[in-house]
């Protein structure tokens, strides 16, 4: 193990060339780009021996993406925003075929008008698509979920592909010091793909793709949500190794709680912004409000328990979305609302930091300010 | 006896698919495969052929064979190219893709382009029927001019298709892949020019001709007969262009007949008036010699 002061695209990087993947199609956009600039690198140095596959669009980098994971090998890719969008329909049947891919998604709002900057909108419109999503707050964390994110994926409990979402800019284009296992160390919690359900070989021909029919679909779709429902156990279990091996853990794997234990006000929150809020609940301590945050890191699969027993005993609780779900409101919101139905808790949502909207300890302080009462979504300007 | 007239007789796509009868398109893929024999890894487009082969829990393939969408072949089988490079299993297997004209001439025009500006080591088959058959005899980018179609009908004012076909033999040629184009009434041919295209050491392109009963309204049983005619009438120009030597036809007819002769076959023709088939005549001729004279210049692409 080495510190540095890296990037946090390179800290996904380095992340993926432990993990060692076969195949990395790559397809440029912004703010995504440096985590495949520096795999390209790794690989053109000879320091990673995968192979690289220079597509023309992210449609065809998560097909290419299939076409190698579906052949039996370990492969990775990384997009953002539009590029997420062009890709919707392969998510779909990445997952599906119960190929455990791994992508980073640099997170970018999504045009139009069109935006590079960090919003949660890109992610959240393939909420659906089958993927585990993680949420990661720090370089760090970065890259050690890029490891796990395989781990997790690959299990054959689970068999379905991962995205590790990070804040575009507010995270990806941030120096932050990193401990970088070393190779021996990564081998250790991460064992090669061996794939036992899909692969193309002609010594032994299976047909992989096949129309399923109303008599088979549904059955197969039940078979495909209780996967990334085993996937909670995994995702416990990895982020446990790594807490064993490593010295570092993030809560249980699925939520992180900071200051919960007799908090009678919290806040929710996904990625980079709950940095802001730790300090804000810090300063809210120091003066003897009882305050606290849930990060959630998984949001699929959704982590209801976990939320559930932190939130015991609060009065308030604030959520901070970063997308609308537009004639609704926030999605993160509508699911704890979800989750929490039949609790006397007053829950209150916050749309905020879109399209690169810079979200500043004001704006938490503010929501800290107003859990008393319900009020439903305000839109933190 | 494991070959009739130099065709193997091992099933590679077996009996029991769902093909209409007369299908173009299920004879390509059972020569194509014929072709390259059981070490070859198919990724197919959305289409015809994929949709009656994989019902499951049945598969006609007897090769490991693999569908993702409709627009991806090529871009799936670049992922498939390079895993296997990967694993090291890259010299003994081939690499194929099957696509309708849909999946091809359009919707999966910018991952071909892809994968052939790359040289990805793939063969790609284009069973060319000239519409979306599968959704129900759609116009294409293949489909002929005044074809009638689903969407583009023989209407009082507007007689069917208004363009002429994409020339995606010379589009693909001009990427520095190794193009054929082949007739399913010519089997040894085209096995040929398979076999040919997957010794290519980079992108290559086979375009086979493959009546479809179903969408131009002729019978099942015409199919081979309508092959033949299509060569005479050099509606199908059987050629080979490789990047050292361009365009080389691999046979002419002896005697060539007019279009109206192969029009008159499919429903799809029945409305053209004589300007019409007149106009299909002088655009087939032209079409024609531009071939002969690419071939007698020795243009490389």
């Amino acid at each position: 193990m080495v510190r540095k002061v890296i990037e946090a695209s390179e800290a996904v990087a380095l992340g993926v060339k432990l993990s060692r993947p076969a195949v990395i199609p790559m397809y440029p956009i912004t703010p995504q780009t440096h985590i495949v600039e520096r795999l390209a690198e790794y690989i053109n140095d000879g320091e990673l021996d995968t192979k690289m596959l220079h597509v023309e669009s992210e449609h065809s980098a998560m097909s290419a993406a299939v076409g190698a994971q579906a052949t039996g090998v370990r492969s990775f890719t990384a997009t953002a925003s539009q590029g997420l969008a062009l890709m919707n329909e392969i998510l779909f049947i990445a997952s599906g075929m119960r190929l455990p891919i791994t992508m980073a998604v640099a997170n970018r709002a999504l045009a139009a008008p069109i935006n590079i900057w960090n919003d949660h909108s890109d992610s959240f419109s393939v909420r659906d698509a089958g993927w585990i999503q993680y949420y990661v707050e720090s370089a760090q964390e970065a890259l050690d979920t890029a490891i796990q994110a395989f781990m997790v994926a690959e299990d054959h409990s689970v068999l379905l592909p991962a995205m590790v979402c990070l804040d575009g800019f507010t995270l990806t284009h941030v120096y932050e010091p990193v401990d970088i296992p070393s190779q021996e160390e990564v081998d250790k919690v991460l064992k090669p793909y061996k794939a036992v359900h899909a692969f193309l070989d002609p010594d032994n021909p299976i047909t992989q793709g096949a129309i399923g029919f109303p008599n088979a679909f549904m059955d197969l779709k039940k078979d495909q949500h209780d996967a990334l429902l085993n996937a909670k156990n995994v995702i416990k279990e990895s982020n446990w190794i790594f807490a064993e091996k490593f010295g570092r853990g993030y809560g249980d794997g699925l939520v992180e709680p900071y200051m919960m234990e007799d908090a009678e006000y919290a806040v929710v929150a996904l990625g980079s912004v709950c940095g802001t809020i730790r300090v804000v609940v810090d300063e809210l301590r120091k003066k003897g409000k009882k305050v606290g945050m849930l990060k959630i890191r998984v949001f699929r699969p959704f982590p209801e328990e976990q939320i559930v027993e932190h939130t015991k005993g609060l009065k308030g609780l604030g959520i901070i979305d970063k997308e609308v779900s537009f004639g609704q409101e926030g999605t993160v919101y509508s699911e704890i609302r979800s989750a929490l139905y039949d609790k006397d808790l007053t829950i209150n949502g916050f749309i905020a930091g879109l399209g690169g909207r810079d979200i500043t300890p004001d704006h938490i302080r503010k929501v800290f300010d107003s859990l008393d009462a319900e009020k439903r979504t305000e839109w933190l300007f | 006896m494991d070959e009739v007239n130099k065709i193997p007789t091992v099933e590679l796509f077996a009996q029991g698919h769902r093909a209409c009868s007369g299908c173009g398109g299920a004879l390509a893929m059972r020569l194509a495969l014929k072709a390259a024999g059981k070490d070859t890894i198919v990724s197919h487009a959305t289409g015809c052929m994929e949709v009656v082969s994989s019902p499951f829990p049945e598969s006609a393939w007897r090769i490991p064979w693999i569908h993702v969408a409709f627009e991806n072949a090529a871009a799936t089988a670049s992922g498939i190219d390079l895993a296997l490079k990967k694993l090291g299993k890259r010299e003994k297997t081939n690499v194929i893709c099957f696509g309708g004209d849909g999946g091809t001439f359009d919707i999966g025009f910018q991952a071909i382009s892809g994968a052939a500006e790359r040289g990805n080591h793939i063969t790609y088959i284009c069973y060319d029927n000239g519409a979306y058959m599968n959704t129900g005899i759609q116009r294409s980018g293949a489909t002929p001019k005044y074809a009638s179609t689903t969407t583009s009908p023989a209407g009082k004012v507007i007689h069917g298709k208004t363009e002429h076909k994409k020339n995606m033999p010379l589009i693909l040629a001009s990427h520095g892949a190794y193009v054929a184009t082949a007739n399913v009434g010519y089997p040894q041919d085209f096995i040929k020019k398979v076999k040919a295209a997957l010794s290519h050491p980079g992108f290559s392109y086979v375009q086979v001709y493959a009546p479809c009963p179903t969408g131009w309204k002729s019978a099942g049983e015409d199919t081979i007969g309508i092959c033949k005619l299509a060569f005479k009438a050099k509606i199908t120009p059987l050629f080979e262009i490789t990047p050292e030597e361009g365009l080389k036809f691999s046979s002419k007819p002896s005697q060539t007949i007019p279009v109206a002769d192969y029009l008159k076959t499919q429903g799809r023709f029945k409305h053209m008036n004589e300007d019409e088939i007149k106009e299909i005549q002088t655009w087939v001729d032209d079409q024609y010699d531009k071939l002969l004279k690419m071939e007698e210049h020795g243009i490389r692409f």
